[in-house]
């Protein structure tokens, strides 16, 4: 039943702002805060709750499952569960949530009600994306958080707001439409065979299909997901998105967006074909990389502070679908750890983005400069995330692609050296957003003011879980490792000779990770 | 003709008695209110009469008419979308006609002939129905005959209809040659035994098809469309778009379903064309428009080619998807012209897509209406629209018509970009430029607005929980 209230206190609390926020535009702002505060907590709770036995039963990753029928005819029910990886995410959208009421506090000032509500509605979308364990209601859920995304973009955005917005919905809303189309299918394939017609993920799960038709099938749903991932023939929506949404939008879209997109590969696209996506593999690694190298360079190249951070989503994205394919627990930790670093590291880049923004009234690194010594608060801040962002030892990113590597290096040498290069780029175009904002000739004549308290306060949260994931991410890989579990076993045949490693690989992990910290 | 024959006729009669009754109410001259009130109460009546029949059902009166589930229920959504375009029609013609009472008794009469072609199961029937609804229809159209556009309108609308009346009837004979018959079940016994069709047939099937697809207004038969839209007064627009329409959908789904028209690979190739140049076409025209009225009759032409691909497999999925779709497309069209209609004034409607800036800021709810409507004819979650899409697509591909599947969604991509500009226009800026002035009947007014919220409500619970209506569909049969 927490499953249901988690999305009910975000619908409801929404709905509550809109209507209160006619009246007072604070009172909207406290009840989203407070709605999200709420849900927060009781996830912790419940997190703290079940680390304790996770892993007893490793065989089971579920945690929590709440099922009750919705439109029986079709067998489409109203199904949600969890486990570590849906668990994690969900403390993270509702983390993330907080901050994003938090950062938008004074820089929203008009239709404050209705941005509350779109607000809510947007982590209501994504805690049911991370739940929904009905095809159809995940479908439901994926699409119900692109309207107000779209409303989020289109009416507090920047300038080219509207252009951003629509590209946006376009290009979401048809690689949705082809998942919906590959949904139907498999129901269809699933109910042929058994004579039972349900979208029910767990049944769905094992359908025998004909590697053709899989194939097509699994393209159905991998085009909806790398789209919002994104890889990068389909990453164009991203860069203007993220540059025109304001502040908070900018954090859910890299923060929690994109993440949806590598939990529904994760979730459905290896269980549901496994044969299809180990036929996908290489090109998909291939892609994985191509997205790293090629979005770092972009990133260099970019002038607009957003654009700039937008960039380097996609090069880190570019991680996550090389390690989801390297189908091997160590990479698909690292992934894990990588989706949570990332939102947490770019999070922040977007939030002082923003914060200079409303200071300056500019994006442009070219017009900044010498901030440091008006803004020393910030300007360290700002180097923290930039370390964390190139992968500085210490801080999470660090473990997440050190992971990832590792493990793909076991599926693929070539990729992962050039792979690692990334790492390279990503030093320099960091280092560069630090040297152009902070450090250098100040031309500005007007003062600006530092961090204020409550700026303060969502940096905090931010730096403190960025070096804990660093130095301990420890309860992260516990959480997710039944999962992960799973996940491996149905791919045995890249695995056999990593049996034995696999016992092990906790220790392992937490071995590896010592010695590169003694480095 | 047998007591029962008259009780199961009940919704029928009602119709054409409210017509003649309206008349006299007219002629002793009564105010507009009161006329409209009358004609609203009776309307009411002859929805509830459905209920009355439905323990009859299936019924049929031979030769002409059958009253099964399916009709009936079309039969419902007819009258309840005249029910609406009557509760509209007060506000809109009471500013711009001195007594416009006739238009009563015309939409009346265009119910009727709309529902005889839901219940019609011979070509006489149809032919009948059809002239009925489309007589009334030409009258109604030009009805603001100072506008000019309203009699180009009228006139397009009388010449293009009376073409494809003969085109109809010319294909309708052509198939009473080949086959001895005018009553669908006939027909049918005649092709039972044939594997290709003959000529003669296919000729006079195609005939009909071309006077049917005139009336569906789905390419190429679709000149008409916009301009018709666009001239006619917003109310009747409403009512070409879902009454008209819908009855003849029907009666065109009955035919096919009967004769089992699906197994004949020609007709399947023709429909599927139709069926894929109206998505494409009708969305892509819309794209350029700058008229509101315009974008929605493009989008029409669109729908009914998503409807057709529900109608192609003709299994019992496609006869659920069809009911459900026409629902959901009667809904949303009747809200969306329902919010043209309250924000037109006195001299022109509000058509023109800039006189929609900053709604949301001056009229929150019109606009919330507005835009949910919009997004369910784009048919995203949360709203009927997308349950009825979503049926769509899988009557589609449990047939395997994974292509015409494919270009729906495309399609319906290019569908999103026009409903989504409006609703940004909507959004948009700060000062509405419709001006801020008093309705002339605050009343009304308030009423009209009640009961779109209603259909906005009915849109959205629909889009959450479609079980009520689904299983209510379940015993419809065709055969």
């Amino acid at each position: 039943m927490i499953l249901v209230y988690l999305i009910g206190i975000l619908m409801g609390g929404g709905l509550l702002a809109l209507m209160l926020g006619q009246w007072n535009k604070n009172l909207s702002r406290w009840i989203a805060l407070c709605a999200l505060s709420t849900g927060f907590i009781a996830l912790l709770f419940f997190w703290i709750d079940q680390y304790r036995t996770i892993n007893i039963h490793l065989s089971n990753p579920w945690m929590i499952d709440y099922r009750h029928d919705w439109i029986p005819l079709f067998g489409i029910s109203f199904h949600l569960g969890i486990d570590g990886l849906s668990l994690l995410l969900l403390v993270l959208t509702f983390f993330l949530g907080i901050l994003a009421v938090l950062c938008s506090w004074n820089d929203v000032k008009e239709r404050v009600g209705f941005y509350y509500f779109n607000l809510l509605w947007i982590l209501a979308g994504i805690s049911g994306v991370f739940m929904a364990m009905d095809l159809f209601l995940f479908y439901f859920f994926w699409e119900m958080m692109l309207i107000p995304m779209y409303f989020l973009i289109g009416i507090w955005g920047s300038e080219n707001r509207v252009y951003a917005a629509y590209k946006f919905f376009i290009f979401t809303q048809a690689s949705g439409l082809l998942m919906l189309l590959a949904i139907i299918g498999l129901y269809f394939i699933h109910g042929r065979n058994t004579g039972i017609y349900t979208f029910n993920y767990f049944e769905l799960l094992g359908t025998a299909i004909s590697p053709g038709i899989a194939f097509w099938l699994m393209l159905g749903f991998m085009i909806a997901f790398v789209v919002k991932l994104p890889i990068v023939p389909f990453h164009t929506w991203l860069p203007d998105a993220h540059s025109e949404a304001p502040t908070a939008g900018s954090l859910i879209l890299a923060g929690l967006l994109l993440k949806t997109g590598a939990y529904g590969i994760l979730r459905f696209v290896l269980p549901l074909f496994p044969q299809a996506a180990r036929e996908l593999a290489p090109w998909a690694m291939l892609f994985g990389v191509i997205g790293i190298i090629y979005g770092a360079i972009l990133a260099y190249s970019q002038t607009d502070l957003k654009r700039l951070v937008a960039y380097t989503s996609v090069s880190h994205m570019g991680f996550v679908i090389l390690g989801i394919f390297a189908f091997n627990e160590l990479a698909l930790q690292g992934v894990v750890m990588q989706l949570v670093t990332h939102a947490i590291s770019t999070g922040a880049l977007f939030i002082m983005a923003g914060m200079l923004k409303e200071r300056l009234h500019t994006r442009d690194i070219n017009h900044m400069g010498g901030l440091w010594t008006e803004m020393p608060q910030m300007g360290a801040i700002a180097m923290l995330f930039a370390m964390a962002s190139l992968g500085l030892p210490g801080l999470g990113n660090f473990i997440a692609e050190f992971l990832i590597l590792v493990g793909a290096f076991k599926a693929n040498v070539l990729l992962t050296i050039i792979a690692t290069i990334g790492l390279i780029f990503s030093a320099i175009y960091s280092l560069r957003i630090v040297q152009k904002v902070f450090l250098g000739p100040s031309e500005r004549q007007d003062p600006v003011h530092d961090f204020s308290f409550r700026e303060i306060m969502v940096m905090a949260a931010l730096t403190l879980s960025i070096v804990w994931l660093g130095l301990y991410p420890q309860p992260v890989i516990n959480t997710v490792k039944p999962m992960i579990n799973k996940l491996e076993y149905i791919f045995p045949i890249e695995n056999k000779n990593t049996q034995k490693e696999n016992h092990q690989a906790t220790p392992l992990n937490a071995h590896q990770y010592r010695v590169k910290k003694q480095e | 003709m047998s007591g029962n024959d008259f009780f199961a006729l009940t919704p029928l009669l009602l119709l054409a008695g409210s017509s003649v009754l309206i008349m006299l109410l007219i002629a002793i001259k009564l105010s507009h209110r009161v006329i409209q009130l009358s004609s609203l109460f009776l309307f009411a009546v002859a929805f509830s009469s459905l209920f009355f029949i439905q323990k009859l059902l299936p019924y049929h009166i031979e030769p002409l008419l059958i009253m099964d589930g399916f009709s009936v229920f079309i039969m419902g959504l007819i009258i309840f979308s005249s029910l609406v375009v009557n509760i509209l029609s007060y506000i809109y013609f009471e500013e711009k006609e001195d007594s416009p009472k006739e238009y009563y008794v015309l939409l009346f009469l265009c119910t009727l002939g709309a529902c005889v072609l839901a219940v019609s199961k011979h070509f006489i029937s149809l032919f009948l129905g059809l002239e009925i609804l489309t007589v009334g229809l030409y009258a109604l159209i030009a009805y603001l005959r100072e506008r000019h556009h309203n009699i180009e309108a009228g006139i397009k609308y009388l010449v293009l209809a009376a073409f494809s009346s003969a085109f109809l009837l010319f294909g309708m004979a052509l198939i009473y040659l080949q086959t001895g018959s005018m009553e669908f079940s006939m027909i049918a016994r005649s092709l039972t035994s044939l594997q290709s069709l003959s000529p003669l047939f296919l000729t006079g099937l195609g005939m009909m098809l071309v006077g049917v697809g005139f009336k569906l207004a789905v390419v190429p038969f679709h000149m008409w469309t916009a301009d018709v839209y666009q001239g006619a007064p917003a109310p009747v627009t409403a009512f070409i778009a879902t009454a008209s329409k819908g009855g003849v959908f029907a009666v065109l789904f009955r035919f096919f379903i009967m004769i089992d028209g699906f197994r004949f690979k020609v007709v399947m190739l023709i429909l599927i064309g139709i069926a894929i140049a109206s998505m494409i076409i009708g969305n892509l025209l819309a794209v350029q428009q700058k008229n509101v009225k315009r974008i929605l009759a493009y989008s029409s032409i669109a729908h009914l080619g998503y409807l057709l691909v529900a109608f192609m497999p003709g299994s019992m999925m496609s006869i659920k998807a069809v009911s459900f779709y026409l629902i959901a497309y009667f809904m949303t069209t009747l809200t969306a012209f329902g919010i043209v209609t309250i924000l037109s004034n006195k001299e022109t409607d509000a058509e023109d897509i800039e006189s929609y800036k900053a709604l949301f800021w001056q009229h929150p709810v019109l606009a919330c209406i507005f835009s949910s409507s919009l997004l369910s004819l784009a048919g995203i979650p949360l709203t009927v629209g997308f349950v009825g899409k979503f049926y769509i697509l899988a009557a589609g591909l449990q047939a395997g018509l994974w292509v015409t599947a494919l270009i729906l969604v495309i399609s319906s991509v290019i569908g999103l970009y026009y409903y989504l500009r409006i609703i940004t226009i909507m959004f948009a800026g700060q000062k509405s430029i419709l001006s801020e002035e008093k309705k002339a009947n605050p009343f009304f007014y308030r009423v009209s607005i009640i009961a779109l919220s209603v259909l906005t409500l009915l849109i959205i619970w629909l889009g959450v929980y479609p079980s009520v209506v689904i299983s209510f569909m379940e015993y419809f049969r065709l055969k």
